[in-house]
């Protein structure tokens, strides 16, 4: 398609909505009736809503107007690249086999076909091929579980949904590898790139997954992703969510999980760098006996804001949850949190934990938390705390009195904080390399890596403190 | 303790609307804890037998009414009413402009019907009448109503060491007290009397704290406010009487508008009460009242509250929609102001004391009972601004919720880039009493400094059975056990009230709970 | 006949744990019930003494000649039953003194009497403080908040003293107390035995009952009462253990 200068002024909704009325053929063009419907409807409730602004009170502390009125380019057709992405950004963390699924701006990429099935069963590729070649499954979840009640950035991306991953883990199937979801954004030219995912677990199946949000050069982007996740009943799911993109980039994150009766999952989000992220994390728990811990760590500097906003809905009873985020906020970055752990009437017997801490390194650094529960049940176990502070001088006075310089005993301190989500990831080779890049971060050696964000083009080099713990 | 009951008439009299500011002096009672609980057993265990909302009269006192409605001529009728000088009129119609370009709040976690504004009679006087001598010379009906409220004025059924000066609006019962108060340089009057006689006081501190812009019912009360209590404590001075205030609303339709205002001068310290009442109706009632509160160097404000505002009955029907902005300004370096609140009335409580800490090492505090019954509604909680260095804040707060009420903490600790070395620490618990109520936390914490710690924590839970069982083993029934538990779930907040304001808050948490067990 | 439990089946969640029971305790007795865990002896108390979750699927519990089976627990205990809990209760911000007083009144109210004057309660306090020794600081804090084992036990024997009950039953009053607790515990028991009050000690070892000689030992097992004797019952139990009692009971 050729650019056209409607792309490069108008602002970012007005150019999208004359974009979806010009190409509506060729953006519903593998379009089922079902997915044509959602998008028509998600369109028009977008030309009414559009973008949310700071009025909006889920949107008060975080400027996205900024973004929303700045003008992008949004491709409609997948880019033409010669670059082998899957070459490009193979994945060889020592000890860590993985399945991996790249895209390049927002498409699908890399010379495979485009929808796969593993030995063990599960299928993966694009979205797009996987509309026509499981119907049933994507009629029966796709669009079913985002919200887009009041929020501008699921509606568009509903209506113009071009590519995205598509898991489909069958009954009783479980993942033998890792997979790995690589998405690059490598662009001259400002983009707006959407991406939508579906993931099905079926029952009594399980899938590890990580999920990468990368860009590997300077320039501009604005991203928003919807992903639906269904865990049918006894399904265990692992995501990882990798977020390394660089300082001129904006990532909108949304996530809606859907928990049937005993499954369980677990994920973690790691902020490494952006330039403004927005994590929307919305677990439903619909089935009795499932469980959800959702972990997430932010290492934010320079100007970077993050932005977490986390509901879990225990709708049904004998429910558990466990909510913990950390964030080290250094230079003027700044950070909202807003926990929501809502126990509807009759969950009865819900336990549900939501935590929140926080540490300022600097007097420019700002936190907004609101760690909130609405509880309509009595027999229930909920606790939430928040905290703000700085590294314990105790604990520094202690380690300097050691022989250790200030600058070791504050990243000793940094990293000891963050631990506490680095330990719950559950795949050691994973956990070592994190544990890696969180050492890294913390010293400023990390940067947005030119492979993926697992830098495994980089020459493999230990990271460690120069700090001797038996000393302690 | 003698008191000598003479009494003087002001130049309006309001019956639609009582307010009754009594003058208690607390002595250092030498009853030690024992006697406080036994005491408080005792009526809790009367009480709970009874159990209605026992303020739920009417007194029939002649009375005179504004146009129903709100108009600038409204505020134009109250001002000549009040023979106000031109400047306070010039107050209550900006601020009457400014509410005009407001919208109602809507974020609170509250529903209700949209009140109309025009429907609202916004003044209302009783007729007046001849200065009064003595007590025996006071409207029979408003003694009654004294009397049915608990506070006798007859001087034989007082409580030991506890003097009485009633203010019916305008209608001044003065104590001895008031010779001790002035002897110490103590002003406290009635805001009228408070405009004309210190008019320079009150120009001078009046919407500081909060200005009429602040929200949508600061606004309106701003421009529509009533009467209210108006309090200034000098340089050096620990008033050696605890201060109190019951306020009143009698009529239909009437809104309630009451304003408050107290100063400590460096060095002051004052305890000051506040309870309320009104009578049982079918149609909510409004309330929007302002507190402002400045303390100066080293000084100390003590702000307690008992709201028992009539809750609606057992459907919902009725009740006033309470919504208030209380807020203190610790102006000066070591300055303290602490907020108590024992919440148990209203249909709905919209109601967030705060402190706004600017002197350097000053204190703010809140500390909160909130219980909620049938279909009652609060969203309650605290603001602590902390603007200046090693300023400190708690907030502790203890929801109650029961029957089919919705209970919300709602609250914001704010810290901003000056406060270094600010500190915070909050607490909010919920407990639930049955399956058909809801218990809510909305904390906001926001921290523009590195050198401050901010904690909070929070725990949502429900009587135990192994409690109750242990109760009932040793021969206490469900209810009095549930009220035993509750009290002492509450006993950290009740603490902090004056001990006469205890005893009256602990009967009202077991009264306010009856028949919430199913 | 004070106490006449007549074939007792109870059951928790549908499990039965007591299993057509039998069982009676008349004035001035001292009863000891003794038996390996999971036998049902802390259930028996429950049932007597009007737990929720305990549901009594078959018998009857006879006290002072009324069948208190549909009857609530704080009315059981204003009746006269008292019952030192193996794991005493914490119950923030209320007050030993307050706690006391109320419940004192309660069983009063019931009693048709007038409330206990303060001058009354205090002295009475102060009397039955001394029997087991127990600090005043205590009794100033809430109920069993911040109290160690040892003092919450004494805390029940206190509570015991002040309400007087007819029929006391002791839950493994002895668990957890060192030898000079355990004395004071029995000390304070044997203080308030007399011709018009009956005591139920459940224990696991003989050792409490050096101090509080029984009447009557019998051994449960498996939701029944397999033996009954004298407080030489005990003592073989003691030698032998539980192992010779199953096979006993098999035999």
């Amino acid at each position: 398609m050729e650019k056209d200068t409607l792309q490069q002024t108008l602002p970012l909704d007005d150019m999208l909505i004359g974009q979806y009325r010009q190409y509506k053929d060729l953006i519903s063009k593998n379009d089922t009736p079902h997915v044509r419907q959602l998008r028509q409807n998600a369109f028009k409730k977008f030309e009414k809503e559009r973008f949310p602004t700071s009025n909006d009170e889920q949107w008060r502390h975080t400027d996205v107007e900024a973004l929303t009125g700045d003008s992008y380019i949004n491709e409609l057709q997948p880019p033409d690249s010669e670059k082998n992405i899957e070459e490009m950004f193979r994945c060889d963390v020592h000890n860590f086999d993985t399945e991996s699924y790249s895209m390049l701006n927002g498409w699908h990429s890399g010379n495979g076909e485009s929808l796969k099935t593993l030995p063990e069963g599960i299928v993966i590729g694009s979205i797009r091929a996987a509309m026509g070649a499981y119907p049933e499954i994507f009629e029966k979840h796709y669009g079913q579980i985002a919200e887009s009640e009041g929020n501008g950035f699921i509606q568009i991306n509903t209506a113009m949904m071009q590519d995205g991953v598509f898991i489909w883990v069958p009954d009783g199937v479980k993942s033998a590898k890792t997979l790995q979801i690589i998405k690059i954004i490598n662009k001259e030219e400002q983009l707006f790139v959407q991406s939508r995912n579906l993931i099905v677990l079926g029952k009594n199946s399980e899938l590890s997954l990580m999920h990468c949000d990368d860009s590997v050069d300077q320039h501009a982007s604005l991203v928003n992703t919807v992903t639906e996740i269904f865990v049918d009943e006894a399904a265990h799911l692992e995501m990882y969510k990798l977020q390394n993109l660089n300082d001129q980039s904006a990532l909108i994150n949304s996530t809606f999980v859907r928990q049937l009766a005993n499954s369980t999952i677990k994920t973690n989000t790691l902020t490494f760098n952006c330039g403004l992220i927005r994590n929307n994390i919305h677990v439903r728990l619909d089935g009795q006996g499932s469980h959800a811990d959702v972990l997430g760590l932010y290492l934010m500097d320079k100007e970077q804001h993050i932005d977490n906003q986390i509901r879990i809905d225990h709708n049904v009873a004998n429910c558990t949850s466990n909510e913990l985020f950390k964030g080290i906020l250094d230079e003027a970055a700044s950070a909202v949190f807003n926990g929501y752990i809502y126990v509807a009437r009759d969950a009865q017997k819900t336990n549900a934990y939501q935590n929140n801490n926080n540490i300022l390194l600097t007097p420019t650094a700002t936190i907004n938390t609101m760690p909130f529960l609405e509880i309509y049940a009595d027999d229930v176990k909920c606790s939430h705390g928040a905290t703000v502070g700085q590294l314990d001088q105790e604990a520094m006075f202690y380690i300097r009195s050691r022989g250790i310089s200030a600058a070791n005993a504050r990243l000793l301190l940094m990293y000891a904080f963050a631990a506490d989500i680095i330990n719950q990831i559950s795949i050691e080779p994973l956990r070592q390399r994190i544990d890696d890049m969180v050492k890294k971060r913390l010293r400023g050696e990390l940067s947005v890596c030119e492979k993926c964000v697992l830098h495994c083009g980089a020459p493999e080099k230990e990271y460690h403190f120069d700090i001797d713990l038996s000393q302690l | 303790m003698s008191i000598s009951g003479v009494i003087k008439m002001g130049s309006q009299v309001d019956a639609i609307r009582l307010r009754i500011t009594i003058f208690a002096a607390l002595f250092k009672h030498d009853l030690n804890k024992f006697i406080m609980d036994e005491n408080t057993n005792n009526n809790i265990l009367e009480e709970v037998t009874k159990g209605e909302y026992k303020f739920g009269f009417f007194s029939d006192i002649e009375t005179d009414y504004a146009p129903k409605g709100l108009t600038e001529d409204t505020i134009r009728f109250i001002s000549a009413k009040k023979e106000e000088p031109e400047w306070m009129l010039e107050f209550r119609l900006k601020a009457f402009r400014h509410w005009l370009t407001l919208e109602e709040p809507e974020w609170a976690h509250l529903h209700h019907p949209p009140i109309d504004f025009q429907e609202i009679i916004y003044y209302a006087s009783p007729r007046k009448k001849p200065q009064l001598e003595s007590l025996d010379e006071v409207d029979p009906e408003l003694l009654e109503t004294f009397e049915k409220l608990g506070i006798s004025l007859d001087e034989q059924k007082r409580l030991s060491g506890v003097a009485v000066d009633a203010v019916i609006d305008s209608v001044s019962v003065k104590t001895t007290f008031q010779d001790t108060l002035s002897k110490h340089g103590i002003i406290f009057c009635s805001f009228s009397e408070a405009v004309k006689n210190h008019p320079d006081l009150v120009k001078k501190y009046m919407g500081t704290v909060v200005p009429y812009t602040d929200n949508y019912y600061a606004a309106l009360n701003s421009a529509v406010f009533s009467d209210g209590s108006f309090c200034f404590i000098p340089k050096g001075v620990r008033s050696p009487l605890e201060l109190s205030t019951y306020f009143r609303i009698n009529a239909a339709n009437t809104g309630q508008f009451e304003r408050t205002l107290i100063v400590a001068e460096e060095g002051g310290y004052v305890s000051y009460m506040e309870g309320c009442t009104a009578p049982m109706r079918d149609e909510n009632q409004l309330h929007a009242a302002i507190v402002e509160i400045i303390a100066m160097d080293d000084a100390e404000v003590k702000y307690s509250t008992v709201q028992n505002w009539y809750p609606g009955n057992k459907e919902g029907k009725g009740g006033v929609y309470n919504f208030v902005t209380k807020r203190g300004l610790c102006k000066g370096n070591r300055s303290k102001i602490s907020w108590t609140q024992v919440e148990t009335g209203s249909s709905i409580t919209w109601k967030y004391p705060s402190c706004v800490l600017l002197g350097d090492h000053s204190i703010g505090e809140f500390y909160s009972v909130a219980v909620t019954n049938n279909f009652q509604q609060a969203d309650t909680g605290s603001k602590m601004i902390h603007l200046g260095k090693n300023t400190r804040s708690t907030i502790i707060s203890k929801g109650i919720s029961a029957g089919k009420s919705n209970n919300s903490y709602r609250g914001l600790v704010k810290i901003m880039p000056g406060a270094l070395n600010a500190r915070n620490f909050s607490q909010c618990d919920s407990l639930l009493l049955g399956d058909k109520c809801g218990a809510h936390t909305f904390p906001y914490i926001d921290t523009r400094n590195q050198s401050s710690i901010v904690e909070h924590e929070a725990t949502t839970s429900k009587i135990s059975e192994d409690q109750l069982f242990y109760c009932n083993q040793r021969g206490i029934d469900t209810e009095k056990a549930i009220g035993l538990i509750v009290n002492g779930y509450a006993k950290e907040v009740l603490n902090k009230l004056p001990m006469e304001f205890a005893v009256e808050a602990q009967k009202l948490l077991s009264i306010t709970l009856e028949g919430s067990v199913g | 006949m004070l106490l006449n439990i007549k074939n007792l089946t109870v059951a928790i969640e549908g499990k039965e744990i007591i299993k057509n029971l039998n069982f009676q305790v008349n004035k001035g007795e001292v009863h000891a019930i003794m038996g390996p865990n999971g036998t049902g002896k802390s259930t028996l108390a429950a049932a007597i003494t009007g737990r929720e979750g305990y549901e009594i699927t078959g018998g009857e519990i006879w006290f002072k000649d009324k069948n208190i089976v549909d009857m609530d627990a704080d009315e059981r205990a204003n009746l006269g039953i008292f019952l030192s809990f193996q794991y005493p209760v914490e119950i923030p911000g209320v007050s030993m003194t307050n706690f006391m007083r109320t419940a004192i009144n309660a069983q009063r109210e019931y009693r048709n009497l007038p409330p206990m004057s303060a001058a009354e309660f205090l002295k009475q306090m102060e009397e039955k403080k001394k029997l087991v020794d127990i600090h005043s600081k205590l009794t100033n804090r809430s109920v069993n908040e911040g109290f160690s084992g040892g003092e919450k036990k004494k805390n029940e024997i206190f509570q015991m003293a002040l309400l007087d009950p007819t029929l006391a039953i002791l839950d493994e009053t002895d668990s957890g107390l060192d030898i000079d607790a355990l004395r004071t515990v029995a000390n304070g028991v044997n203080a308030l035995r007399s011709d018009e009050n009956a005591f139920v000690i459940i224990t696991h070892y003989q050792r409490l009952l050096e101090y509080i000689v029984p009447d009557f030992v019998h051994v449960m097992y498996d939701g029944k009462i397999v033996k009954s004797g004298n407080k030489n019952l005990a003592l073989e139990l003691e030698e032998k253990g539980y192992e010779w009692l199953k096979e006993h009971t098999l035999a």
